[in-house]
This record gives C-alpha cells, structure tokens and sequence, in this order.
C-alpha cells in the first residue's frame, strides 16, 4: 500500500509508504472507541480544547475556495479554522502538477472562467491574461474554442498568484492552524470534535481538540495508486525505472539524456498526454532518440457512445474531452440531470459520461504523428500482465491482449493511471465511516447530499460538509475540479446561511464584495 | 455558462428586458425612424420584443441541436453568430407586415439597434452576468 493518510506533498513520503511513517500519537482507547465523546471525555484525556464555529479539514484547495466563500458571506476569520498539513493550499496541487509536467510557465487543463482565486469567475483568466499582455490571443482563443480552437487554459503561474493574492486578501494565514488531523467525533449535546496533531520542534506530537459546530472536509485523494503488477516489482526490485507520473520522477528524463532507452507510457489520461508531449519535446530538444510504447488498457477508435447524440470525440487509443467530465457537468443539462438521479440511475449517468479521456490539444496531435511517421512511438492496447527484470537488467513487460501474451524491452515504466480513490485509505474519512454514521454513494465513496452535507453525520444542530474526490458518485460529479470545489463551496456556504451562519449572497452584497475583490480590499 | 432550456429561456427574457431595454433607451432617439421619440422608442421596443417571443421558439431549436454535441455545451461563438438567423427572421417578418404593430421597417435603424442590443446582451453573458448573479452559471443560466 502507497498511502494510508493525506499528504503528497512531502516527495519522500510519495516513495516511501505513507503508512510507515511514524504517525501522530493514537488518541486514548476510550477515545478512540467512542462514537460520541462529551465535553469531559475530551477534558480527561487531557486534550486542550478550543471553540470555534467552523472547521475546515484538509487545507488545499478545497478548503481554500470554501474559507473564501464563507469569507465572501462575511463570516469572520475568527469563527473559521483550516486545519491542515500544508503551509500553502495549493501545496498539494502545485506539487502534482509540477511531477505530472505542469511547470508554472505551463498550462493547466481547467477553462477561462474556473478561477479558485475568484468566485465569481470574472473577470476570467483569459481577460486577465489579455489586459496584462495587451494582446487579443486569449479572448479570441475563448471565442474560438472548443471547436475550431483549442479550450483557452490558464497558465500554472497565474493561477497560483491569484490565489497566494486572494489568501491574504481574506486574511487566510491568520485561520491556518497547521498539524496532522487525526479525527472527527461528534459531541454529546451537538457539533463535533477534530482532533489535531501539532508537531512539536524535536519531540513528539501533541494534541489539540477543536471544538465546532461545522466541519468540512476536503482532503484530497488518499494517494498514489499503483497496479499491483507494478507495486510488486517496486516492493521487489526498484522503484527507479517504474515510477508512477504523480511522484517526481525526472531522474528519468535526466537518464535518457544521457542513455537512449525505450519508455513504456501507461494509461489514456491527461498525465499519460503530459509525459509523452514532455518525451517527444526532450526528444527534439536534445537530438535524443528516446523510444515509446504507450499502453492502453482500453483502446479507443473513434468517437464513440451509445448513441447519435451520446458520442464522445476519440482516436489513436485516447478518448477526447476538453475537461475531465462534459463541460455541462459543471452548471447545464447534465448537472441538472445527475442532481435529479438516485442510485442505480445515478451510477449509470456516472459510466456514460465517465472514463479516462485527455484533451484534444493540436499541438500533442502533431507530435504523435511525427512520432508514429518515424517509428519511434508505438501504441499497443492491452493489459500488462507481468513486469520483470530481463538478463540484460532491463524490464520485461508482458503485455496480454485479446489473443495473444506479447513481450516487451524497456528501460522505463510511467504509470500514468492515477491516483487512489478508495475513501477508506484515508483515515480519518475511514473514521467518519466506522465512528459518524457517514454511508458510502452509489459508486462507493462518501454519501454526501445535494448540500455536500455528509448524510447520517449530522450531531444535533451539527453538520459536517465534505468536497473534493472523496464525494464523488454524488449528486454532482464534478467535484474533483476547481469549479466543482466552488460549486461544493457555494451550496455548503448556502446551506451554512439557512442554519444563520453568515450571510446569504445575494445581487448586492455579490456586487459590493466583487468590487472589493477587484480593488483587492482585504475583508 | 451551460445552458438549460429553462435557463436558456429565463436568460434570454431577462437581459433582453434589462440590458436590450437600456440600449434601446439610448439608442432609439438617434436611429433614423421617421416620426418623432414616441415612434422611435414605439418601433424600436416593438423589434425588442419580437426578439424576446420568438427567441422562446428559438432556445427550443437550440436545445435540441445541442444534444448532438457530447459536452452538451453551447460555445461562446454559437451564442454570437446565431444574430445571422434571428435578425434575418427578424427583419422578414417585419417586413411582410407580420409583426403585430409595427410600422414599415428601415434596414438601417434595424441593423443598428439589432446588432447592438445582441452583442451587448451576449457580452453581458460573457460574463459580468455572474457578478450580481453568483448562482446564476452553476444552475444552466436559470434566474429563478
Ligand atoms: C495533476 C493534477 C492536475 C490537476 N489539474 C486541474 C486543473 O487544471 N483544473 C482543475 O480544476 N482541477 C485540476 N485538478 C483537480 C483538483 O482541482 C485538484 O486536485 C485540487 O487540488 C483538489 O483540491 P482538494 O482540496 O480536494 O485536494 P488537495 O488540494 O490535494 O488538498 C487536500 C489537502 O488535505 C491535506 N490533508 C489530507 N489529510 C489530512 C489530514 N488528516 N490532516 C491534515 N491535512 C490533511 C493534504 O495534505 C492535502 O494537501 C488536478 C489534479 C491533479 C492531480
């Protein structure tokens, strides 16, 4: 197993086992064993305690664009606690980013108007973009796009310092309280306990309770996923020439600057478009003659769907999408259709519209057909069914397809497959599952409501929210984006409004506090 | 924003209403209509409102053409080229006399005052539609 709790963050921690680093302390065991703990459980055991109104578990980017919602609706900084292992919210996603080949001068895949660093969305990037750079490129992309442009995407860089911009502008470092979030209870008599364990310089961690009325919960994926075929051969041999894209593995290019070798690309997703275009680009960059094998699990023709009007763009193995679900995913039919769906019903709109796809870019279309024109990039479909070390040292792959068991040289695996989403990885949504009540949805993860209220959880006038990968198979799928965790933000801040904490926005505070964000007033 | 026929339709009806009104408020005195402002403003909310009745018709042709596209989405440019079509009908039914109150038409004020109100309405959508509106893009473009 890769990861048992929270951080990618940390590159020795991605190698290593996340499970095996020494964790904070264990809460005591009538603590531990309790659904629900009272005010004197809490006392006894030692734990100080401090009050405040909302918590906000995780501290990425989930929890940022929440904070600033709430923030929006004039929820002061003192009735909010972010909890989280990382000084900087975009941490995590910055990292991932960076190993997956998204420098910061690099575009990412989200559009013009997913701007976490702005609720409203506007003005979009693209506007942005064009006024700094006095130049029309990005406005006439947006007019253009998808169809006889690329989708417009905004660099790494911008948005980091939009949001580094927006975090002091909603006094976000005075709300951070940084330490490992061990769990989250619910109390005798209403709200709920989080537990935090605070590093302390040189000596062992301590713990600290929060006292709330609210959690949110937005701590990302549990870890790096490897297949077993390929956590077999690390555990056995190294984890050096089979890498998983997600952790930093530029010690790869750097070899084959200075050896050709052959790499062999795993997975249709967006990283597997990334890692290649990064091959090809080093490629031509430094005379090399790197070869690939990319392998697809699911090879894809062609457009395909179940019907005229169901049909996703593909070709070449890859399945074709500007963003990773169908752009109405976020705000047109197909949100308005998932929010209506149940169960089955619900799990079955999921496998339509779901599945790996990459984005059409022209530029990564150019480059596979200079690869395939020279011979030296090569796509199989197949699954692999064993990786071993050959005689000569290099890695022999065995790849099965539907007839036949074929055998491959190469000097490097990427994993472009993903990351683990199995919620029970994470412990303290493990905890909510076994301790709160909390279900799972129809697709496994955790059953939150159209709110993102974690169903069952709820402790007297208490609730727990949750966003992110954790709540997909929910009434919204797009939850794993920046326009997903906004979308979470603005129904959980609504919901949060009905219960009389903060404001609802409506049409004049939404203007006033636009205005504010444009002059960059700090609220 | 992604469309929803109720959304597309609620959309439509408002900035029409709110941003068509204003620019034909302004507008209208300077369009060369014969007669004096109350014909001008008369011809000119009448255009408006054909728009705004027929576009209802025109949203349900749009919905069912966006069903053949995978991402259900309607790109920023159909929401500005399809002026072509909608003026065109526009201006054929003013001219055959269809348009209940309306006088002999002038291509020039027509052309004027159509292609402002609509860029203006599709600017707005763009985008500072979302500011007073914070919900707005999140549920197909419903206001209600
Ligand atoms: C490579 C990559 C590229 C992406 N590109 C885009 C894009 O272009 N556009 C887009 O919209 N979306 C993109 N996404 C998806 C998504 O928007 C980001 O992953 C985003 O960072 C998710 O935010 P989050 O808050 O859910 O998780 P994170 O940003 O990962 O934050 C969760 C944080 O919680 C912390 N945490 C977890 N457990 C604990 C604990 N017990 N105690 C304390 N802290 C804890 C972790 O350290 C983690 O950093 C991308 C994702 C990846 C992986």
């Amino acid at each position: 197993m890769i990861a048992s709790e929270g951080t990618l963050l940390d590159e020795t921690r991605v190698y290593d086992d996340l499970g095996r680093q020494p964790g904070p302390q264990d809460l005591p065991p009538d603590l531990e064993a309790s659904d629900w703990w009272s005010d004197e459980m809490v006392r006894e055991a030692g734990l100080p305690v401090t009050d405040v109104p909302f918590v906000s578990v995780g501290g990425g980017i989930g929890s940022f664009v929440t904070v600033d919602y709430l923030r929006i609706a004039g929820v002061p900084p003192e009735d909010i606690r972010v909890l989280s292992n990382l000084d900087r919210p975009w941490r995590t996603y910055e990292y991932l980013t960076r190993v997956s080949q998204i420098p910061r001068a690099e575009r990412i895949r989200s559009d013009s108007a997913s701007r976490p660093d702005n609720v409203w969305g506007f003005p979009s990037y693209a506007l942005t973009e064009a006024i700094r750079t006095r130049s029309a490129r990005p406005l006439w992309q947006v007019l253009r796009e998808p169809d006889f442009a690329d989708f417009y995407t905004p660099r790494l860089g911008m948005v980091l310092t939009g949001m580094e911009r927006e975090a002091a502008r909603i006094r976000y470092w005075d709300m951070l309280d940084t330490g490992q979030v061990r769990t989250v209870r619910r109390r005798w008599g209403g709200g709920y306990f989080t537990v935090l364990a605070v590093n302390e310089p040189g000596g062992p961690s301590r713990m600290v309770a929060y006292r709330s009325w609210f959690v949110h919960l937005a701590v990302g994926y549990a870890g790096l996923k490897f297949l077993p075929e390929l956590r077999q051969f690390r555990d056995t041999s190294d984890f050096h020439r089979v890498v998983n894209a997600y952790e930093d593995h530029e010690h790869v290019y750097t070899a084959l600057r200075q050896r050709t070798g052959r790499v062999l690309i795993r997975g249709s997703g967006i990283v597997a478009s990334r890692v290649s275009e990064r091959l090809i680009s080093e490629r031509k960059r430094h005379g090399l003659q790197t070869e690939i094998v990319h392998l697809f699990r699911t090879y894809v023709e062609g457009a395909h769907g179940p019907h005229p009007w169901s049909r996703r763009a593909g070709g070449d193995g890859f399945a074709y999408q500007g963003f990773n679900y169908p752009k109405s995913v976020w705000g047109g039919q197909l949100k308005a259709r998932a929010r209506r769906s149940e169960g089955r019903d619900r799990a079955r709109i999921y496998a339509e519209i779901g599945g790996t796809n990459t984005a059409y870019r022209r530029h990564w279309q150019r480059q596979l057909r200079e690869g395939k024109n020279g011979g030296w990039y090569r796509s199989l479909a197949g699954t692999m069914g064993d990786l071993q070390q050959g005689p000569d040292g290099r890695l022999r792959a065995y790849v099965d397809s539907d007839s036949s068991r074929v055998e491959l040289c190469a000097d490097y695996v990427i994993d472009c497959t993903g990351l683990d989403g199995d919620i029970t990885s994470h412990r303290v949504i493990n905890d909510l599952l076994r301790h709160a009540n909390a279900g799972r949805n129809p697709i496994g993860r955790l059953d939150v409501s159209r709110a993102f209220e974690v169903r069952g959880a709820a402790s007297g006038d208490g609730r727990i929210y949750a966003s992110g990968a954790a709540t997909l198979g929910g009434y919204f799928p797009g939850v794993d984006t920046f326009l997903g965790l906004q979308i979470a933000a603005q129904e959980i801040q609504e919901d949060l409004a009905r219960m009389g904490f903060g404001n609802r926005i409506g049409p004049a505070r939404s203007l006033r506090e636009w205005w504010r964000w444009l002059r960059d007033r700090p609220i | 924003m992604v469309p929803t026929l109720l959304g597309r339709i609620q959309t439509r009806l408002f900035l029409l209403a709110v941003v068509g009104g204003v620019v034909t408020l302004v507008l209208a005195p300077v369009l060369p209509i014969p007669g004096g402002w109350g014909d001008h403003y008369r011809e000119t909310f009448i255009v408006l409102a054909t728009v705004a009745v027929l576009g209802v018709a025109w949203e349900c042709v749009y919905h069912l053409l966006m069903q053949w596209r995978w991402e259900k989405d309607w790109p920023t440019l159909f929401a500005l080229v399809t002026l072509v079509p909608e003026g065109l009908l526009v201006w054929l039914l003013l001219r055959a006399g269809h348009v209940p109150g309306a006088g002999p038409p002038v291509l020039a004020a027509f052309l004027w005052h159509f292609t402002a109100v609509w860029i203006a309405v599709w600017l707005v959508a763009q985008g500072p539609m979302r500011v007073p509106f914070i919900r707005w893009r999140f549920h197909g473009g419903r206001l209600l």
